[in-house]
């Protein structure tokens, strides 16, 4: 068993909050952006943060210490949008394995600091890969609902790139992440499926889904047991949703995988839901009287905090958290199954 | 082994299926090859309506929809994608689970990559060998789906007990072992067989599959067992309660064995305890194999307690009937053993013999066209009601025309002819047969009829309807001009447009505007004959024909708009992106045998299994692959019947050689000269001489990396200095066949002239395979160890093309002149070209013989002025000259 197997059979592991919540906080300029080395570039890089761990690699580290600090088992890498897809918008599709590698290799040296400081509690770094801005099967035009924007080929092919960076990099696991449509997520999952034979590692995996209403569906209409089956042919570290919705709204969800996985499940919601100006007020210890609820019902092995969560907000999760066992995970009791 | 793990699957919603689940029922009417109606909604890009078959069927319960485009005429793995991006778009189909049904992988995997739920794959087999089994299943893992394995492996399909369990044991051990496949991920097809066919060796199918079921089940952990049901009660079709029972008797034990899913028409099944006790005995006498008169007593008792079926092998109940009924049940049957038996007693009773015909007749008739309109009866059936029909008038002829107080009054008068230049004529006369049985009178004018004898004909007969069919290309300019030709001679009278080669959309866009009066694209039998009625009936007539030129009007508008822009390359843009062969190492063998060879006399029974039968069915208007049409719910009784009938003409035309096949072929050495031109090198009277064949060159732009095509592509160019080579041929069946035609029309019987013709179209296409075969294995010789079965052969596994001028990849038909001239055709083997080009006999093919492995068919598209300039130029021939001749391949 990993060492990572053992933290999560051991405890609930404590992943990291917001990454955008705390990089608005230093309010960056189109300059800090760019730096010297992108002064020249033909489109603006404001709000590109994926580009930050190039430009500002100082800041980033500063925010996975701090996560680390407030009790995180597991800090994200800065790579939501690192794939040639969504970096399209800032026409950077070449800086693509550049950005994952580095990014990569920051939040590792942050938690091989951290495990050196504290051999107790070791650190670990999931390479974070998003669901790019485009769906694999949903049409974008309503009047043509036979049209796709992207195939699974070029989701395949730009997810491997992304994967391979992040492992050449150091992470420790990798993470798809917020998944609405869960064919985006089994073509990451197809890719790392092949990189692992070509490269002969074996890197564990998370996957997260997204629930985006009260529907409780994803947006590409699966409800959470069929999102769940969908994904379950490659064997994950955990299974769980994050995003979209207040701690609150996603105990059904996790109740039904926590039912049929004999994976480990995730949540990591949001601070409750945007309020009337879009802005996420829920405080940490509300957010954590919430998870409450997961930790008495034994629902989950990870947690942690999506949109609008800080350092406090992980600090209160991870307080409250260390005094519950983790959710059994089968696989874990019968290694020889899987 | 305790633990129970569950097969899970996802549409929208989950679907597991555990040990303890009830059966679960997969929908197959989203399949190509098990529903008619949706093979032509595919083939007619209606997705639509596709999608309404696709939805029934959930809401009907199927708890997994199967999806299957593999057919000929349909490119599969586009229609595919397209079909699944829209279910996905529909959440009351999509909740459920798909299962990818095709033979080609490459669907499969297609399918795999558009669908977010988890899939069943349908399916795959070692039949091809262990590595492609553990690439595809390695993959299908990847893509997260379960998979259908069938029992079949190198040797071929499991059969009986033993094979079954070996093949499955097989199966599962390479997919648990080597592959990871997690096994509850496993459906295993152990081939569901029929039983009560009378023959030895499938007294055990059922049982055998029973018992393989229970093993598989004991013995290979967490696999689910599915197969397709109706399979089993195949020998009694035609029997619907003793079917129903076969089913759920069938269903009964192989679920208490262990199968658990599969397709099954909840229409024919009976519940297992309402069925009788002694059916109920019987039938597990057959499918438990108790007893070794088993299927011979159920036989006997079928026909005790339905009563109604087999009336051609020995019931002969209905001979006690009251005459009517009598002469109806022979029309409708086609038996025409008692027709003028029953005649005479008619034409006795009457008082008049023209009653019998406007009586007796046609009430039997009225039942035929009836059952036809609503799809209970099909093509052959029909045609052998018109024998009896033509039988029975011929007889009441010479009774009419003694007795001249009356005139026997036809429905209206209907001039059919294939238009000049063409020879195909199975199509026009299946039509006029029909419509004849509908009591119009027709005037057939045959094959190659001038436009002038066609307009004199009408008028002199003054005829109420005028048919025209072709086949080939050139006479779809035929029909626009006798169109034209029509209105000038201000004609009052519908014009009816069918054929292979025509359509709605050249018949609304190309036709219709030239004639102010009804024109109606009629390509189908079953048609003609509501499409006449409304057209010549009093009350119908004139909104009948507004609203035809209405619909028509309207698609052309659509037609224009609808025509999507697509962008076309310059000649010389499309010779910069052609085709590239690496000539330095591309495998080329020179011909063991050059120079040109005649066959003659030769033998046609070794062309018997090189028949491809499917499109003998459809040219009855039988849609379906063979051999699974004969297993087809809706028209397998009738493909079986027909295929009999025409098993026993063939045996004719073996044993009585009532058919001569003839053929020549050459192989030349040969180059490409100035892009798309070859030259090829013959010798005529000991002299060398040059020949060049024209090829003309796609220009659509293509995506990516495709080549624009053209066929001097696959020949290594002159400059290359490497000496190359290709062949030419043409091959008859046909001479006979008219003959034999004429004798059976002059007996009445259309249904054998049609079927010899049929048969002939059949047998030039399978020397023509044959010939290929030939050639690839010995004259030629490149490729000496082929083995290949027919399958293989009509899915063209073989290295090497045969392209056909007036076919996609070289549509001009005037290079059959080059290849006419080279090979001496007419003076060697007697084969013609009419005026169009076609060829006479009909049933004859001829085209070129390209060896290089790389060699591949493709359809040349549209192509633009600039190429059709240039190639009039190469070829020596006047502009408007070629644009005649490619006309349907110019791009607007």
């Amino acid at each position: 068993m990993s060492k990572l197997e053992e933290q999560l059979k051991r405890k609930i592991l404590i992943l990291d909050g917001a990454m955008g919540t705390m990089l608005q906080e230093y309010k960056f300029t189109e300059e800090d952006f760019r730096r010297n080395r992108f002064a020249q570039w033909p489109v603006s890089l404001q709000g590109n943060n994926d580009l930050l761990s190039l430009t500002q690699p100082e800041a980033i580290a500063t925010i996975h210490r701090k996560y680390f600090e407030a009790g995180a088992d597991i800090v994200e890498t800065n790579t939501f949008s690192g794939t040639t897809i969504a970096m399209a918008d800032y026409q950077m599709e070449d800086l693509v394995y550049e950005m994952n590698y580095e990014s990569a290799r920051i939040a590792k040296k942050v938690a091989e600091e951290m495990t050196a400081e504290q051999p107790g509690q070791p650190r670990f770094v999931a390479g974070a890969m998003g669901p790019t801005n485009k769906t694999a099967s949903m049409s974008p035009d309503v009047n043509d609902p036979g049209f796709r924007a992207i195939s699974f080929e070029e989701l395949r092919v730009a997810y491997k790139q992304q994967a391979r960076a992040l492992i050449e990099g150091g992470v420790d696991i990798l993470l798809i992440e917020t998944v609405f449509d869960t064919l985006n997520a089994k073509a990451a999952l197809f890719a790392i499926d092949e990189l692992k034979e070509e490269l002969g590692v074996d890197v564990p995996v998370m996957v997260s889904g997204t629930i985006t209403d009260a529907s409780g569906r994803t947006l590409s209409g699966q409800t959470a047991e069929a999102f769940l089956i969908s994904v379950s042919h490659i064997p994950l570290l955990s299974i769980g949703f994050n995003c979209a919705l207040g701690a609150k709204q996603l105990t059904p969800h996790l109740e039904v995988l926590n039912r049929y996985t004999d994976s480990g499940v995730s949540a990591y919601p949001n601070a409750g839901l945007p309020n009337a100006f879009g802005e996420y007020d829920q405080d940490s210890e509300e957010m954590a009287s919430q998870i409450k609820e997961y930790l008495e019902k034994g629902l989950v092995n990870i947690l942690g905090g999506c949109c609008g969560t800080t350092p406090d907000h992980i600090r209160a999760i991870a307080k409250i958290a260390k005094d519950y066992k983790p959710r059994p995970i089968e696989k874990l009791k019968n290694p020889e199954i899987v | 082994m305790t633990e129970k793990r569950a097969l899970r699957l996802s549409g929208l919603e989950p679907l597991i299926i555990t040990p303890e689940s009830n059966f679960i029922n997969v929908g197959e009417r989203t399949n190509v090859a098990g529903s008619k109606k949706f093979l032509r909604l595919i083939k007619e890009e209606k997705f639509e309506e596709a999608l309404v078959v696709a939805r029934e069927q959930v809401e009907n319960g199927a708890q997994i929809i199967d999806i299957n485009m593999d057919d000929g005429l349909i490119e599969g793995k586009e229609a595919m994608v397209k079909f699944l991006n829209l279910i996905v778009a529909e959440p009351d189909i999509a909740r459920v689970p798909i299962m990818i049904d095709s033979s080609k992988w490459e669907i499969i995997e297609a399918g795999l990559q558009v669908v977010q739920g988890k899939c069943v794959v349908n399916s795959i087999s070692l039949k091809e060998g262990e590595a492609e089994f553990i690439e595809h299943a390695k993959k299908i893992k990847r893509y997260g789906a379960a998979v259908i394995v069938m029992a079949f492996d190198e040797i071929g399909q499991a059969d009986n007990y033993v094979r079954r369990l070996e093949i499955s044991k097989r199966s599962y051990d390479i997919l648990v072992d080597k592959v990871k496949f997690p096994p509850e991920d496993i459906i295993f097809d152990l081939n569901i067989f029929p039983v009560g066919t009378g023959m030895d060796e499938h007294k055990r199918n059922a049982i055998d599959y029973i018992e393989a079921t229970r093993w598989v089940k004991e013995n290979l952990p967490h696999v689910s067992l599915s197969g397709g049901v109706s399979n089993v009660s195949f020998s009694f079709r035609g029997n619907n309660p003793v079917r129903e029972a076969m089913h759920s008797v069938f269903l009964y034990h192989a679920i208490k064995a262990g199968m658990n899913m599969g397709i099954v028409n909840p229409s024919l099944l009976e519940v297992y305890d309402e069925i009788p006790k002694d059916l109920l005995e019987h039938v597990e006498d057959v499918i438990l194999d108790r007893r070794d008169d088993a299927t011979e007593r159920l036989l006997n008792f079928a026909e005790s307690v339905v009563g109604s079926k087999k009336e051609n092998r020995i019931d002969l109940s209905w001979r006690e009937n009251p005459l009517q009924e009598r002469i109806t049940h022979a029309l409708v049957k086609g038996i025409d053993a008692y027709i003028l038996k029953d005649i005479e007693e008619a034409r006795i009773q009457a008082d008049q013999p023209i009653e019998v015909i406007e009586g007796h007749l046609m009430i039997g008739m009225n039942v035929v066209g009836d059952l036809f309109g609503s799809g209970k009866m099909f093509l052959p059936q029909v045609v052998k009601s018109a024998r009896v029909m033509k039988k029975a008038v011929a007889y009441l002829l010479p009774y009419i025309e003694a007795d001249t107080s009356t005139k026997r009054k036809s429905a209206g008068k209907i001039l059919m002819a294939t238009v000049k230049g063409d020879v195909h004529d199975i199509g026009k006369n299946i039509v006029s047969v029909v419509l004849g049985c509908n009591n119009y009178e027709i005037i057939d004018l045959g094959v190659m009829v001038p436009s002038e004898k066609i307009i004199e004909t009408a008028k002199a007969e003054n005829v109420d309807v005028i048919g025209l069919s072709g086949l080939i290309t050139p006479s779809l300019d035929e029909m626009v001009f006798l169109a034209k030709e029509m209105q000038r001679q201000n004609f009052q009278v519908p014009l009816l447009i069918g054929g292979a080669t025509t359509s709605k959309a050249h018949t609304a866009v190309k036709i219709d505007p030239q004639y102010g009066n009804a024109v109606a694209h009629v390509n189908d039998a079953s048609r003609a004959v509501t499409v006449v009625g409304d057209l010549l009936k009093d009350s119908t007539r004139v909104r009948y024909m507004s609203d035809l030129k209405e619909e028509y009007d309207k698609f052309r508008k659509n037609f224009k708009k609808r025509s999507k822009v697509k962008s076309f390359l310059s000649i010389e843009e499309a010779r910069q992106n052609k085709f590239k062969i690496d000539w330095g190492s591309s495998e080329i063998s020179k011909p063991k045998e050059p120079g040109i060879q005649v066959i003659e006399d030769f033998d046609l029974k070794k062309l018997e299994h090189y028949i491809d039968w499917s499109p003998f069915f459809r040219s009855w208007d039988l849609h379906g692959k063979y051999p699974a049409i004969l297993d087809d719910v809706k028209v397998g009784e009738q493909a079986r019947s027909l295929f009999s009938d025409a098993r026993n003409l063939l045996d004719r035309i073996f044993d009585e050689k009532l058919l001569k096949a003839k053929a020549v072929f050459g192989l030349f050495p040969g180059n490409t000269v100035n892009e798309d031109d070859i030259e090829i090198r013959h010798e005529e009277n000991s002299e060398e001489k040059t020949m060049l064949f024209r090829t003309l060159r796609q220009q659509l732009k293509k995506h990516g990396e495709q080549p624009n095509f053209a066929l001097a592509d696959f020949i290594a160019p002159k400059e290359s200095g490497v000496e190359d080579y290709m062949g030419c041929f043409c091959v008859t069946t046909g001479f006979g066949t008219q003959e034999m035609a004429n004798k059976f029309e002059k007996d009445h019987d259309d249904y054998n002239s049609i079927m010899i013709k049929a048969l002939s179209d059949r047998l030039a296409e399978a020397f023509a395979e044959y010939l290929h075969k030939q050639v690839r294995t010995k004259h030629w010789g490149y490729e000496p160890e082929e083995d290949l079965s027919n399958e293989q052969l009509i899915k063209e596994s073989y290295k090497g093309i045969r392209p056909a001028p007036g076919y996609p990849a070289c549509p001009d038909h005037l290079e059959k002149l080059s290849i006419w001239e080279v090979l001496k055709v007419e003076e060697k083997i007697g084969v013609k070209l009419t005026e169009s080009l076609a060829m006479w006999p009909a049933a004859s093919v001829s085209g070129y013989y390209f060896g290089n492995p790389e060699a591949r068919y493709f359809g040349l598209g549209k192509i633009k002025e600039d190429q059709v300039k240039d190639y009039a130029m190469r070829k020596g021939v006047s502009v408007e000259k070629a644009e005649k001749w490619l006309n349907p391949n110019i791009a607007d």
